[in-house]
């Protein structure tokens, strides 16, 4: 595992984030792209990001990317590695984009066994629009279109992403981090290289979901919004892996 | 009488709340109003707008081009606005932020230390109502009852507030009287 | 009418969806309608209405047949990439004839587009938009109380016609807050003895249906249908004119467009020009029959737009070429000013073409 490093890596350009203080997108961005330099693939890489706050993410990734229909990037991703099988192709996508209206697209990639990689960017909530509720928003969680909190009841429980594809054969690697502190960062990281590794050797498909912040949205200052994350998302949504290839070491 | 007035700032700044005040103001003179915000990516980290107008005629279109008054709330919406105001318009300037003077000399500049003045009534927040007091005194669009009033009924349920806020909006009123 | 109110468009859109009845919405978040399904997750559980956010439009709109072929007045919102999603669903909608309304506030386009007010779906909305011979009622307000009012109407026409109803805005009519009244209420929906509603005591079942297998079958069915339509463009084709009745240049706009046209035509008068306005209020049907007797009074019609030229193919059939059509509009989200209408309508009374 190497060293998380500060200079900036050749898989970013260099232009600032345009992402809210304390918004873990900067950070998720960042561990992707020096995984891509680390493992030397910039040139093979197309990534493959669909509408949420990181919808500009081509403005930020060094290397080719595609800007797909919401909820459809997996889909996206799909048709260009049928094109390029040997490219190296990764789909970064929010909460509502993967849980919700791409919920049919990510499914059947994964059962598809499709040999992409995808980065899912959880906040619980729908950043870009202005902070809605998404299928992985929280009981009891205020949003604007859960004014009186989430009701179960009403809405179902949120959906656990990872536990529900582990139970697709296609799925090969399947992992759940946080970038909230510098030991989960490495962690995080380890995990999104291993799931370009598996993609890599053939194996099938991988995704490693990412907890994270939205503090504008949640309504929190930056510090809080880590707080709220620990207190209240991390023991629905517990770390770990929940697949991975025989014969691929932890 | 046409009022076309752009309020720009800041997201936070509370320029929104003011465009809004001042509209409802109007409605309650029976005058005929339009309130019209920027909206979306433009509003993350810089600057929020909406654009006000209040007329004796119905209204046609609801966006400004040429605005007859201007109220800058930071730098970067001086440079934006600044340029488009009509000839012998009125440019409301939060100076507490803002150290650059009206580049034109065919507008009539008010400079209003709306923080300072906030600060000192012990409350940051009301800074913006300040300036509201100083745009209402220089255009005369509305009046200041009018605006308490339109204040009272947006803030019905905090009526805490209105004390508050009706000394900022005096105190801007004053700067601007006393000219 | 009650106290005058101020509200934001996409709000007072939801507001009358209540006084007009609707109990049941569905919908997914979209810029700039947002503030309407945020209206409505707030505003029904208040009257005992259900909000339910759907995982897509596709969903929505889906959700939407269900409830509507169930006997409820139902609506969903989106804006342009959302109302892409949803046509298949509006076609199913209008082959099986169940009323809804349908809110797009337009966006520019194509594509992810912009977030900036458009009204670049005008084809789509008014010439089928999913597949088949069908239309949708088009309704296409130009203020907040419009909002209001055409709000209420459409509930009112979907359910005259087992239709669906669009209405058809833009981010800035959303956006926007004016001043409103809201009337008392709505014309009660009618009974509707072929919703689903589960036997109760009926003999025949009831069924909600666009597939009609056999093609004579579904031919009598289009028939049906086109009757219908006619009927509609009979009955619901509405406008207005301003000072058209000395114009020599007609200018042709609806919605936000034709609030700047209003002002341009103001200020042509002002400088002599005799200019006047005409202003469809249903886009479908399109006031055809209206629009064509001023071709034989103006010398030119020019249609504002914000889209490279959508209504004015409209315009065109209309004035049929008895005069010159010219069209200026503004693309991507941008809108156009007075002044550059006046320039325009200058250009074209000096006898320099329009573009
Ligand atoms: C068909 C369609 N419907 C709706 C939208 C509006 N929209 C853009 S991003 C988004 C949700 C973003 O939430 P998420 O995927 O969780 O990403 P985040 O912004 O939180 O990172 C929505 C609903 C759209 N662009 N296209
Ligand atoms: S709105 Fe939320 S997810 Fe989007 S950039 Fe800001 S903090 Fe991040
Ligand atoms: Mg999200």
């Amino acid at each position: 595992m190497a060293e998380i490093a500060f200079a900036r890596p050749e898989s970013l350009h260099d232009v600032p984030f345009h992402y809210c203080p304390g918004c873990h997108h900067g950070i998720i961005h960042r561990l992707v792209a020096e995984v891509i330099d680390e493992l030397k693939v910039r040139d093979r890489t197309i990534g493959v990001v669909p509408v949420g706050c990181s919808v500009l993410a081509y403005n930020y990734f060094n290397f080719d990317t595609q800007e797909a229909a919401h909820g459809r990037a997996p889909a996206t991703a799909t048709g260009v590695k049928r094109v390029h099988p040997d490219s190296v192709v990764f789909t970064y996508q929010g909460d509502g984009d993967l849980a919700s209206i791409g919920c049919a697209e990510i499914v059947h990639a994964a059962a598809r066994g499709e040999k992409i990689t995808t980065v899912f960017v959880n906040n619980a909530i729908y950043g870009m629009t202005g902070g809605q509720m998404a299928p992985t928003t929280l009981p009891e969680q205020v949003t604007v279109t859960s004014p009186y909190g989430r009701d179960p009841e009403k809405v179902g429980m949120p959906i656990r992403v990872c536990e529900m594809l582990a139970t697709l054969d296609g799925a090969k690697f399947i992992a759940r981090v946080a970038v909230n502190n510098p030991a989960n960062m490495a962690k995080a990281k380890a995990a999104i290289k291993k799931a370009f590794e598996i993609q890599m050797s053939g194996l099938g498909f991988a995704i490693v979901e990412v907890l994270s912040t939205c503090p504008t949205n949640w309504g929190m200052t930056p510090l809080e919004a880590v707080a709220w994350l620990e207190k209240n998302m991390m023991p629905y949504y517990p770390l770990g892996i929940f697949k991975t290839p025989e014969g691929v070491a932890k | 009488m046409t009022h076309e007035i752009v309020m720009a700032g800041f997201g936070g700044q509370g320029v929104m709340l003011m465009g809004q005040l001042m509209t409802y103001a109007g409605m309650l003179e029976n005058k005929q109003v339009s309130w019209m915000p920027s909206y979306g990516p433009e509003m993350r980290g810089g600057t929020a707008n909406c654009s006000v107008i209040i007329s004796d005629e119905p209204i046609g279109a609801p966006i400004i081009t040429e605005p007859t008054a201007v109220v800058a709330m930071n730098l970067p919406s001086l440079d934006k606005f600044e340029p488009a105001l009509r000839t012998g318009g009125i440019l409301i300037i939060n100076s507490s932020l803002i150290e650059q003077k009206a580049k034109r000399s065919d507008v009539k500049e008010y400079r209003v230390p709306s923080n300072d003045i906030a600060s000192e009534l012990g409350n940051l927040k009301v800074a913006n109502m300040v300036v509201l007091g100083a745009i209402i005194a220089a255009t005369k669009a509305v009046s200041q009852e009018s605006v308490m009033q339109a204040f009272a009924k947006m803030f019905a349920k905090k009526p805490g507030l209105l004390e508050i806020n009706e000394k900022a909006i005096k105190r801007g009123a004053a700067l601007v009287e006393g000219k | 009418m009650a106290e005058k109110i101020l509200m934001k468009g996409n709000e007072a859109i939801g507001e009358a969806a209540v006084v007009a009845g609707c109990r049941h919405y569905f919908g997914y978040p979209i810029t700039p309608q947002s503030e309407l399904i945020e209206y409505m997750a707030k505003r029904l559980p208040q009257v005992d209405g259900v909000f339910l956010q759907a995982e897509s439009e596709i969903a929505a709109i889906n959700m939407v047949y269900g409830a509507a072929g169930a006997g409820a007045r139902v609506m969903t919102s989106s804006s342009s990439p959302g109302i892409s999603l949803k046509q298949e669903g509006i076609s199913y909608i209008a082959g099986a004839e169940l009323p809804c309304v349908i809110v797009n506030m337009v966006r520019g386009g194509p594509g992810l587009g912009s977030i900036q007010p458009g009204q670049c779906d005008y084809f789509q909305a008014t010439k089928g938009g999913g597949h088949g011979d069908y239309h949708n009622i088009v309704l296409v307000p130009n203020s907040v109380q419009e909002l209001v009012d055409y709000t209420i109407l459409a509930f009112e026409l979907a359910d005259k016609y087992r239709n669906p109803v669009m209405l058809l805005g833009d981010g800035a009519l959303g956006q926007m807050m004016e001043p409103i009244a809201f009337p008392q209420g709505a014309a009660a929906a009618p009974a509707k003895p072929w919703a689903t509603t589960g036997l109760r005591g009926r003999k025949e079942p009831n069924v909600i249906n666009s597939l009609h297998i056999q093609a004579p079958d579904l031919e009598k069915h289009n028939i049906h249908l086109q009757a219908k339509y006619k009927t509609i463009r009979e009955n619901e084709t509405r406008w207005e004119t301003y000072k058209t009745d000395d114009a020599e240049l007609v200018l042709v706009a609806y919605g936000i467009s034709a609030r700047v046209a209003l002002s341009a035509m103001e200020q042509a008068r002002a400088a002599g020009m005799k200019v006047g306005l005409f202003r469809p209020i249903t886009a479908w049907p399109f006031p055809y029959e209206a629009l064509a007797p001023l071709a034989g009074k103006a010398k030119a019609f020019l249609a504002v737009e914000l889209s490279a030229g959508q209504m004015v193919e409209d315009v065109r059939l209309a004035v049929n070429g008895a005069s010159p059509v010219y069209h200026y509009g503004r693309l991507g989200g941008m809108i156009c000013s007075p002044k550059e209408v006046l320039g325009e309508v200058t250009k074209i009374m000096q006898g320099k073409e329009g573009k």
